[in-house]
Order: structure tokens, then C-alpha cells, then sequence
């Protein structure tokens, strides 16, 4: 019976060829545009650290004074540099990491390659054990090499291509800002995105090529980049002098397994407010936050403006791209009252006028959708060679294929469904009468 | 016109009727609101930011070995730069308007208010209105005397010893309005957290790095600081338009000549600056373009297929009523008429949608209140490609002749 409802639908659509192709283009055009966007806005508010995310948390405390532009009654979004090594020996979490962002000097050994500059990262050694980064070679350095301001380096495969054609690079010697460090470990391609755990470098698209550990890279006065927010006297620094002790500019994150790990964090953080306003040092009464990646990345609204914008137009579209196939569609099967009319008079049921109707915007549905998925490939391959800083991210995931493929089905379905039930409405010998 | 028979028809076709009117209502609000976020995005992008674009061009280095004295370097750097061929004047900057990397601070009137009054972008350099080409319209620029190195600034702060620290600033005429509006702002006093600058001089206008907010965008002051070289400092260097190119040239080769131990990191003509700025707005912009285009094609396009069905469905009454007598420019008005009715529930509804819809963005994006002009502009537009839309289905209605009435179908 399907395959006789496939005929006749195809018959009927082949009768109307503009028309047919009207309904398609409206549908692929309109899938094709709200499924570009939502894969970028899928893509660009995914998780960072798939399966780790949900264990790592951004302690904020509030350490000014009355006074300055931050608004609200939110703690400020980074650590000074006291707390943060506070924070960091007081240990209360399984894993925790201080660490700030800078730029330096490579300088190879071969001549034939000039000294360049890449993006670094200054943390403390569970940077790589909490945010479980890959190591292609080696690993990172040991908490205690911290305090012992060691000079070991980790490096990213990208650089380790660049110096050392991609070999075994660790044991050997790096030169970073006229200073000698041993190369420990070599790590794989590692790219979260959003760069969650400083977002003040950009969100989308910056990966650090070195990772030095903070001590020695502040006792070497290392380039400091990001943003530093002052109150008071503070003064934000420059260059290899660093923002003063009214800035904040560290980014402090911790591993804590077990909600009653997070109560328990909480509670330290209240702790330490209050402790460090007795003796002086904090005016406010304890403002503290501790959110976890995705309410980090939410508060930070790390997803543009514009992105959300342009999803909510692309599904407006759709939406007048559905209204117009059900309107066409609707005319179509309306005009066809009679043969509908004499079908039933000739003894097919309401229910099989019902699915033979619906075969049929199921057919427009399909192919209006496959031409979608085109058009979706085409709007991401154009996303991609935008000067945007995600625009290298924009790709289609299993898991927005499928989207795609139900999103077609289901409106064309939805497309199909009205004009079917109302055309089965139609009283045969009224019908039959009329001609 | 008989508007009777033209309402009691589409009220027998009351779903295909309602939903092209859904159609056209949506397109409305979709489009009007899409044309006013177009206007703001151009509006946004026609910012002025008070310098001579055109004849500018930017140089940012970065040293592999630091230099002894990061202030001694510079001189020498901006020495070099004024010899290059084609250079009017080179400064030394720590930020350029619209560069995005930007330097801000609080100001407040009065040392025990609790709020600052107003965030303004903070330029640190002597001569970097003049270089820019920032217009002056009061007071005098700031005097080489009058400059302090960084280090020494820093430290002033940290001890708290206010004769080392920047006494007097040149601000922007836009800040000056701002914090004392109405008044002369020459000669008074405002502070940067516990340090009090007095206002020399008032400039026409300086944008910001940072120029996000059309209201705040111009919020700028230079105070007399010398940052000396370093990572996010930058040479500014004024030039004709037609040598920038060269010039740019000429002018990394020279600095490199006179320190080789550093890696030029940015080189660039202002103009890119300003389009590197803007490059998501000019994108949202276009893409907005292509969504009203595609919205106004499918409504079309949606119209003349349903018109078409009608026409051909109403084959036998328009027989009936051209063999009554009826002419064929009767049988096109008809038609029209519908259109018009349909496009004018669409209309109707479609504005009421468009102000919710703007009542949405203005909650969530910032947005300001659609301007009453939209409303009368967009029916205009929808009404005249209705009736488009229209005219072909119409005028093969008016060209059934009046035999059909006679023949059966």
C-alpha cells in the first residue's frame, strides 16, 4: 500500500512542478538556515572538558574595598595574587591550579629559524592532572617543583613540530625569554573550547604553545597578558611588572568530586573572607561564588550575542518557510477535493486518504530536508571562512546530523499533517455532486 | 470595489486565508525588526573616532631581549621614525581608538563618592592627540614637562607620593559634557581612584579602544605618561594616505635597523584597525540582508502560489462572472482586492508581532525602541509586494474567458 501511496504522490507532485519546487526550496532553505546556526550555537556553547567539566569549579572571593566599576554585588571574576596563593597552599581541594596567562620569546637553537613569539600559560603542576590533558611525551611537573621555581617546560605539539619535527623532545633544552628550560613534557592536541579557564584571552580559538610554572615565570618577570581589574591605588602593571595587590589577575580553579566536597569548599571560602577581613586585609562581609565550568561559561555569557540572534532569525525563517509549504500544500490538496471525493466514494477509508496525503508532504518533507542538509554544509563551509575567532569550530557532529535529519522530517510531517486532515474532511457526494 | 463577496469568500477558504496572513504578519515582524538591527549595525559602524584615519599607520614590536632602558629605546625608536622619509609625526601609544586592547579608568568627582561617575578610556603618551590628529577646541595640548615614566608613576602609586604622579590630562569633549555638563571643564579637577588630574585641554573627540557602547564610546582622556617599549605598546605614525604603504615599510625596516634583537608583531594601517573592529557587525549586517531578501522571496513566491490555486479553482465562477457581464479589469481588481485585504490582516498583525518582538530584544539584547516609522514604511512595503506578487495569478484570472462558464469542467 506504501509504495502505491508513493506513486501517487509522486504523480501529484509531478503535476506541479513549480510548486513542488516552491514547497522544497522552502523547507531546505529554512532547515538549511536554522541548522547552520544551531550548530554553531551548538558548537560554540559546548562543554570544554567532556566528562571532567562537572568536577571543576571557579572559587570567587571578594577582596575590594568600597568603591570601583564593578557592578552589582558579585565577587570580581579573577584572584589577587595573595589570595590566590592563599587559596592554592591551603589545599582543601583534591586538585587545584593557580594560574595566569602571558606571551613570550622562543628563541630556537638553529639558526635557521628567528627567536618568535607564542601565547604561554603560567600555572601550578595540577593544571594538567584536573584538566586531564593529553601528553603526546612525558608529563608535567611535580607540585613540589612549584615553590622550587624549577625551569621546566611543558610545550604543545604545535610548537614541538615547529623546533623539533615532531620527535621526543622532552630532556631537551628551551629557551624561553633568554632563559633555559628543560622540556618535560610534549602534549597532545588540546584545544577546550571555549578557552574556559581564562576567558579574558578570548574565548574561541587561542591555545598556549608553552606552559611554564607560575613561580618561575613570575620570578623571571615573564610578560603578563589579560586582563587585570584594580580598585584603590592599584595599578594594573605592564609588561614584566606585574598588576600591584589591589589587582586581581589569576584565575584559581579546583577539583571537588562530591557535592559535599562543594558544600565544604563553600564554607572554606566564607572562612577565609572572614579571617581576612579580622585581620584587615578584605573591607567587604564574605561574597564568595563557587560555580562549576557551566555556570562559569553561562555567567561569563561566553556564547555572542549575535550567534543566539542569528539562531532565533534562522527558526523565524523556518517558521515562515513552514507556514508557506502548509498554506501550498493545503491549496494543493484542496484543489484535488474531487478526487479525494471520489476515492472515498469508492470506498477508501478517511484513515487511508490520511496517509496517502501525508506520504506525500513526507515526500516534499524528505527531499526539502536532504536539500537542508546541503544547504547546512554550505552555511557551515561559508561560517568557516569567516574572520570570526570560532569560525574554524563551525563543524556539522553526529549529534546535530541527526537534529537535522528529525527537524526535516518532523516539520515537514508537521508541514503535511494540517492540510492532510483538513482535505479528509471533505464529504464525498458533496463533492461528487458539484462536477 | 465590492468588498462583500471578496470577505465572504476567504472566509470559505479560512484556513489557506489564515495562514498566508500568518505568513505575511511573520515576514512583517521579522523583517522590520531585521532592518532596525541593520540600522543599528550601521549606525555602530559609522563611528567617529575623532583622528585622521586615513593618514595613520600602527607598529607593535616585541623585544627577545629586554632592553636596559625601556624609555631610552623608545626615544631612540621615535628619533628613527621621524627620519623615515614620508613620517609627519610618530608617537608612542598604549592603545589606538577601536584596537579592541584596550586601557580604562574610573572617574570620580569628588574623592568620598562611592560610585564612580563615569569608566573612560585612558591614553598614556605627549603628543598623541596631535599625532592622531585629534582636534583640539579648548585649552592647550600637554608639554613634554610635563611627562612622567611609568616606573616612576607605579611607584608613586604604591607609596602614595602624589608629586610624581600625572597632574594634569586632556580630555575628550564628550567626557567633559559628561562630567560637568554645561560647564567650562578647563582648570577643574577630577580623580583617577586617589590621584587628581586637572583638565587642560578638551579634544574634539578620541574614540576608545574599547568602543562597544555608542553612549560611552567616547569617554577618553591622555595623561602625560611615557610607557617606554614593551609588549602592548605600539608606534602610531602619521603620514599622506597614498605613502602608508610605503612608509610602512620604511618604517619597521628602520626600527628593526636600530634594535635587530626584536620581533615586529603588528603592522598595519589604521584603516584596518577600524575594519578589523567592525568585522562582526559588517557580518551580522549581511547576513541580516540575506535573511530579508530570502523572507520577502518565499512570502512572494508563497502568495503567487496560492493566488495561482485560487485562480485556477474559481476558473468556472470567473466564467460565470465575465459571460454576467463583468470585464476583465473587474476580474483583475478582484483579485487584487483580495490581495490587499489579506495583506492588510497580515500587516496588522505583523506590526503587533514586530513590537513584541522588539520588546524581546530590548529585555535581552540591549536594544533601543523600534522608531514609529518602521510601522508605516513596512505595510507600505508588504502592500506594494502583495499586489507583485499578485498580478500575474490575476491576470490570468482576467484572462478566462467567458465560455468556461458554458463548458463543464
Amino acid at each position: 500500500m506504501f509504495a502505491y501511496y508513493l506513486d501517487l504522490a509522486l504523480r501529484s507532485l509531478k503535476r506541479n512542478k513549480a510548486l513542488t519546487a516552491l514547497m522544497v526550496l522552502a523547507i531546505a532553505l529554512g532547515i538549511g538556515a536554522s541548522m547552520t546556526t544551531l550548530t554553531v550555537l551548538h558548537v560554540l556553547s559546548g562543554d570544554p572538558l567532556p566528562g571532567r567539566s562537572g568536577t571543576l569549579y571557579y572559587p570567587q572571593i571578594d577582596p575590594r574595598d568600597n568603591s570601583g566599576l564593578f557592578p552589582g554585588k558579585e565577587p570580581p571574576e579573577q584572584l589577587t595574587l595573595t589570595d590566590g596563593q592563599n587559596l592554592l597552599r591551603a589545599g582543601r581541594a583534591d586538585h587545584q591550579a593557580l594560574m595566569t596567562g602571558g606571551s613570550v620569546p622562543i628563541q630556537p637553537d638553529s639558526s635557521s629559524l628567528d627567536p618568535f613569539y607564542v601565547e604561554a600559560r603560567y600555572t601550578t603542576a595540577d593544571f594538567f592532572p584536573m584538566f586531564g590533558t593529553p601528553f603526546l611525551y612525558g608529563q608535567g611537573w611535580a607540585a613540589a617543583d612549584d615553590e622550587a621555581r624549577v625551569r621546566d617546560v611543558v610545550i604543545n605539539s604545535e610548537l614541538n613540530q615547529r623546533l623539533f619535527a615532531g620527535a621526543d623532545s622532552v630532556g631537551r633544552t628551551l629557551r624561553v625569554a633568554n632563559t633555559a628550560f628543560r622540556i618535560v613534557g610534549v602534549l597532545d592536541n588540546w584545544e577546550p573550547s571555549p578557552h574556559f579557564y581564562d576567558l579574558n584571552t578570548g574565548s574561541y580559538g587561542y591555545t598556549e604553545q608553552v606552559f611554564l610554572p607560575l613561580q618561575t615565570a613570575l620570578g623571571l618577570h615573564m610578560d603578563h597578558n589579560g586582563s587585570s581589574d584594580c580598585w584603590g591605588n592599584g595599578a594594573g602593571g605592564i609588561g614584566g611588572t606585574y598588576p600591584s595587590e589591589e589587582c586581581v589577575w589569576l584565575q584559581f580553579w579546583v577539583r571537588l568530586d562530591s557535592p559535599a566536597q562543594v558544600a565544604a569548599y563553600r564554607e572554606f571560602l566564607v572562612r577565609y573572607s572572614q579571617q581576612q577581613k579580622s585581620l584587615g586585609r578584605f573591607v567587604k562581609a564574605p561574597n564568595v561564588r563557587l560555580r562549576d565550568v557551566r555556570q562559569w561559561l553561562a555567567y561569563e555569557r561566553v556564547v555572542p550575542n549575535d550567534v543566539r540572534l542569528q539562531t532565533g532569525l534562522a527558526f523565524g525563517f523556518l517558521l515562515v518557510c513552514l507556514v508557506n509549504t502548509v498554506g501550498l500544500m493545503l491549496a494543493k490538496f484542496l484543489r484535488r477535493a474531487s478526487e479525494l471525493g471520489i476515492r472515498r466514494a469508492l470506498g477508501a477509508s478517511k484513515r487511508a486518504l490520511f496517509t496517502q496525503l501525508l506520504v506525500e508532504s513526507g515526500v516534499v518533507g524528505l527531499v526539502g530536508g536532504a536539500g537542508g542538509l546541503l544547504l547546512a554544509l554550505l552555511g557551515l563551509w561559508l561560517v568557516r571562512h569567516r574572520p570570526s575567532d570560532y569560525a574554524p569550530l563551525a563543524h556539522l557532529d553526529p549529534t546535530m546530523l541527526l537534529v537535522t535529519f528529525l527537524l526535516a522530517v518532523g516539520a515537514s510531517l508537521l508541514a503535511g499533517l494540517l492540510p492532510a486532515w483538513r482535505a479528509c474532511q471533505i464529504t464525498p457526494a458533496l463533492q461528487l455532486k458539484s462536477n | 470595489m465590492e468588498w462583500r463577496p471578496i470577505l465572504s469568500t476567504l472566509r470559505r477558504h479560512r484556513i489557506p486565508a489564515s495562514l498566508l496572513v500568518l505568513e505575511i504578519a511573520l515576514t512583517c515582524a521579522i523583517v522590520c525588526n531585521a532592518v532596525f538591527l541593520i540600522g543599528q549595525r550601521l549606525q555602530h559602524m559609522q563611528m567617529s573616532t575623532g583622528i585622521d584615519e586615513h593618514a595613520l599607520v600602527q607598529i607593535q614590536l616585541a623585544e627577545i631581549e629586554p632592553s636596559p632602558d625601556i624609555y631610552a629605546r623608545a626615544r631612540e625608536d621615535l628619533a628613527v621614525l621621524r627620519q623615515v622619509p614620508g613620517v609627519q609625526a610618530a608617537a608612542l601609544t598604549n592603545q589606538v581608538p577601536l584596537g579592541i586592547s584596550s586601557s580604562n579608568s574610573s572617574i570620580k568627582l569628588d574623592l568620598a563618592q562611592r560610585q564612580p561617575t563615569l569608566n573612560a578610556g585612558t591614553y598614556f603618551g605627549l603628543d598623541l592627540p596631535q599625532t592622531m590628529g585629534a582636534r583640539l577646541v579648548a585649552g592647550r595640548h600637554l608639554q613634554a614637562d610635563e611627562a612622567t615614566n611609568v616606573d616612576v608613576v607605579l611607584k608613586a602609586l604604591a607609596t602614595g607620593d602624589a608629586k610624581q604622579l600625572p597632574a594634569v590630562t586632556v580630555i575628550t569633549q564628550a567626557m567633559a559634557q559628561r562630567l560637568w555638563p554645561g560647564q567650562n571643564p578647563l582648570g577643574r579637577t577630577f580623580y583617577i581612584g586617589p590621584v587628581g588630574v586637572r583638565v587642560v585641554g578638551v579634544l574634539a573627540d578620541l574614540a576608545r579602544a574599547n568602543a562597544y557602547n555608542d553612549a560611552t564610546a567616547h569617554y577618553s582622556m591622555v595623561l602625560p605618561v611615557f610607557m617606554g617599549v614593551g609588549q602592548n605598546q605600539s608606534y602610531l605614525i602619521r603620514t599622506r594616505p597614498q605613502d602608508r604603504q610605503a612608509v610602512l615599510k620604511a618604517a619597521v625596516a628602520a626600527l628593526k635597523k636600530a634594535d635587530p634583537q626584536r620581533v615586529v608583531t603588528r603592522q598595519r594601517t589604521y584603516d584596518e584597525v577600524r575594519s578589523k573592529f567592525f568585522e562582526n557587525d559588517r557580518a551580522m549586517a549581511g547576513i541580516l540582508v540575506g535573511v530579508i531578501i530570502a523572507l520577502l522571496t518565499v512570502t512572494a513566491l508563497g502568495i503567487v502560489g496560492l493566488a495561482s490555486f485560487w485562480v485556477a479553482q474559481r476558473r468556472r465562477m470567473i466564467g460565470v462572472r465575465r459571460a454576467l457581464g463583468a470585464t476583465r479589469r473587474n476580474i483583475l481588481n478582484y483579485f487584487q482586492a483580495e490581495n490587499f485585504v489579506l495583506a492588510t490582516f497580515g500587516i496588522a498583525l505583523g506590526m503587533l508581532l514586530a513590537y513584541a518582538i522588539n520588546l524581546f530584544l530590548m529585555l535581552h539584547y540591549e536594544l533601543p525602541r523600534l522608531p514609529a516609522i518602521y510601522f508605516p514604511v513596512g505595510a507600505v512595503v508588504l502592500w506594494v509586494i502583495g499586489q507583485l506578487a499578485v498580478l500575474g495569478p490575476a491576470l490570468r484570472a482576467a484572462a478566462v474567458p467567458p465560455v468556461v462558464a458554458t463548458r463543464s469542467v
